[in-house]
């Protein structure tokens, strides 16, 4: 504990009381710590405005939910009739709940541009593995929170979405069914679904969710950001032990933040109010029906933000399978011919595989749809360790690596397209390869990233002054 | 005794307290655990229908809702029942003998999967993920559907195709044929669902 601090009498009264807090909580130290002296690259460029804008519609998304949960009724016989109140009755009601349905979209693309930032500029690198792992997390928890929401206003895609979503889990071999059933709390989507739905959405996920922010910018703070350099500039420091590439985050960072938050409002306010529904792309226009267990629509997709996803859970077929397990077959018989480890090891490897393909092939396709679909982004866990290069940001990765990046957003834009189509056949063969694609990108990038020649990395970073 | 030597009995009691304590919150989560599980109201509520099928012209289908899922009573016209034979060489599972228990009763397993070879009953929910196919009785070719395509239902979701008696065609995400309900007729005009014979 530190010593209790004593201030001279002559100190102004705003001296003197931030004295007393002080000697009763951290307040100048945390401020110090995480804003006014903490100190961040000096050469963010365009993609490091992410990060504050998802703590913005963090925090918009809590506001508004909290003015929603006064007039919402949480029970399938009104709820659907609740949302229409705020809508049509509720003084600015429909403002509101336009600010939170179209928070959520805004929501997940701030944070694919956040991830895709940490991607190319190898963010997620040591020492910044856990700062990754618990975005991630956040991501995770932020499709529960946004999944869960979307049942709420009780409409058709809200009913048959949340029906989709809750059978996967019942194609898990064995629990399978018991765990739907468990979620459902019903043998069909009912109204207590509803009911442990809002309970997740409104207090559990939340808190959850705040916590796991907390941890995230801990994380940062005790490491320092990266920069579109890749270079730690920890490394140069001054006498005072300030980095020479380093300025304190508040002022120059929060200023330079509430330009990015100007325009993201001036975004987020033209389609709040000129285009709430972007095209059924935020707001479907089969959620504006009430529920009906009977008859699901003629088209459902899940929304935007699902649909790269919701496309490989559609691309695992029977055929997808039989090439998946030999592609099992051919990666197991290439480590045991190419791999210089002992003869037990290469059994075990060989028994390894041989038991994936048999499991593969005795258990549904839909279940390994399921498992395409969770692995698609429980992959991304797994980035710190999947990255061999050298360098940390792609502006020194060989210049072919970046037409690689260039490709996966391709294919992560393609399928999230197909996800919004019904069904065709041509679709479904573009989604198999996508997903390929996808899971190569991740799976063979210890190998692929330590190819090609890099490029020297500058002892400080890159940085024009304007 | 000096600062670096354990106590072991004063740390055996803190091991045994410790081990009470888990196991307390261990079992005071099971009523939290259980109270996510159905109520016993969600139990209770499984009563069968009757239905008066005397309206159900051939071709036609009416949907009425059992268990809180949607029941199908199809009257299949002379051609429909005809195209079930043609189609059996491009279905996963033609003779229904996946899963027989759950998903056809014994009276239903023959090639309408139905107690009458016109009138077919079942439970209008894809095996795949749960979603309600869709009526697609007219043949030829359509959006999404081959373009020999017999007549059947076709599921929204993720493109699973099913014939007249609810059997999936191979390749498609689902893995099995629709389910059929236990039913039985209790008049020429009178089913009802959710009980059968054996009962």
């Amino acid at each position: 504990m530190a010593n209790f601090k004593e201030i001279s009498p002559n100190a102004s009264t705003g001296e003197k009381f931030m004295n007393w807090v002080d000697n009763r909580f951290p307040a100048t130290k945390l401020w110090e710590e995480h804003l006014s002296k903490y100190y961040a690259p000096k050469n963010f460029n365009f993609w490091y405005f992410f990060g504050s804008l998802s703590l913005l519609v963090l925090v918009l998304q809590i506001v508004t939910g909290i003015f929603l949960t006064m007039h919402y009724k949480a029970d399938a016989s009104t709820a659907f009739a609740s949302v229409e109140y705020i809508m049509r009755d509720v003084p600015w009601g429909w403002l509101i709940r336009y600010m939170h349905s179209t928070g959520a979209s805004a929501f997940f693309v701030v944070v694919y541009l956040h991830m895709f930032r940490g991607l190319i500029y190898g963010s997620y690198r040591q020492p910044r593995e856990l700062v990754w792992i618990f975005g991630c997390t956040i991501f995770l928890c932020l499709m529960a929170e946004a999944f869960m929401g979307y049942l709420l206003p009780w409409g058709q895609m809200s009913y048959w979405g949340a029906q989709v979503i809750v059978n996967l889990f019942s194609a898990v071999p064995v629990i399978g069914p018991d765990l739907a059933l468990l979620i459902r709390g019903d043998y069909v989507v009912g109204d207590a679904t509803l009911n442990r739905f809002f309970s997740f959405h409104v207090i559990a996920v939340p808190l959850v969710l705040v916590g796991l922010v907390a941890a995230h910018i801990i994380a940062l703070h005790e490491v320092g950001s990266n920069n579109p350099d890749g270079v730690e500039i920890k490394a140069k420091k001054d006498a005072q032990g300030i980095p020479l590439d380093g300025i304190p985050f508040h002022p120059y960072y929060s200023v330079h933040d509430i330009m990015g938050v100007g325009v993201f409002l001036m975004i987020f306010a033209g389609i709040i109010f000129f285009a709430p529904e972007l095209g059924g792309y935020f707001l479907e226009a089969n959620n504006f029906i009430p529920a009906d267990p009977l008859k699901t629509p003629l088209h459902i997709a899940p929304v935007w933000y699902f649909t790269p996803y919701y496309s490989m859970l559609r691309a695992i077929t029977g055929e997808m399978v039989n090439v998946l397990i030999l592609i099992v077959l051919a990666s197991g018989a290439l480590t045991i011919t190419k791999a210089n480890f002992s003869g037990f090891l290469k059994a075990v490897v060989a028994l390894a595989t041989l038991g994936l393909a048999v499991m593969m092939y005795s258990v549904d396709a839909k279940f390994w749809g399921v498992v395409v679909m969770g692995g698609a982004v429980v992959i991304l866990f797994f980035l710190p360790w999947l990255d061999h290069c050298s360098v940390k940001s792609i502006r020194y990765k060989p210049d072919w690596h970046w037409y690689i990046y260039a490709i996966f957003v391709v294919v992560f834009f393609v399928l999230g397209y197909l996800g919004t189509q019904p069904p065709s056949h041509m679709g479904e063969r573009i989604s198999q390869v996508g997903t390929l694609f996808y899971f190569g990108f991740f799976l063979l990038m210890p190998w692929w990233s330590k190819m090609g020649q890099t490029k020297p990395v500058p002892e400080r970073v890159i940085f024009h002054a304007h | 005794m000096s600062d670096n030597t354990v106590d072991s009995s004063k740390r055996t009691w803190l091991i045994a307290t410790s081990c009470v304590g888990a196991v307390g919150v261990a079992a005071t989560a099971v009523p939290f655990a259980s109270s996510i599980e159905p109520s016993e109201r969600a139990k209770a509520a499984g009563a069968s229908v009757e239905v008066d099928i005397s309206a159900v012209k051939p071709g036609e289908k009416i949907t009425i809702e059992w268990r809180g899922k949607p029941v199908w009573i199809i009257r299949r016209t002379p051609e429909q029942i005809a195209a079930l034979s043609s189609v059996e060489d491009e279905l996963a599972d033609p003779k229904s003998e996946r899963k027989p228990s759950e998903l056809t009763p014994e009276y239903a397993r023959n090639q309408g999967r139905s107690i009458k070879p016109d009138l077919f009953v079942a439970v209008g929910i894809c095996t795949h993920l749960g979603c309600s196919p869709s009526d697609k009785f007219a043949p030829g070719a359509q959006p999404s559907l081959p373009n020999d395509w017999p007549g059947g239902f076709l599921c929204p979701c993720h493109g699973s195709t099913f014939d007249m008696a609810g059997r999936v065609f191979k390749n498609k995400p689902a893995p099995d044929n629709l389910e059929i309900p236990p039913h039985m007729y209790l008049s020429d005009n009178k089913l009802i669902i959710g009980e059968d014979k054996k009962a």
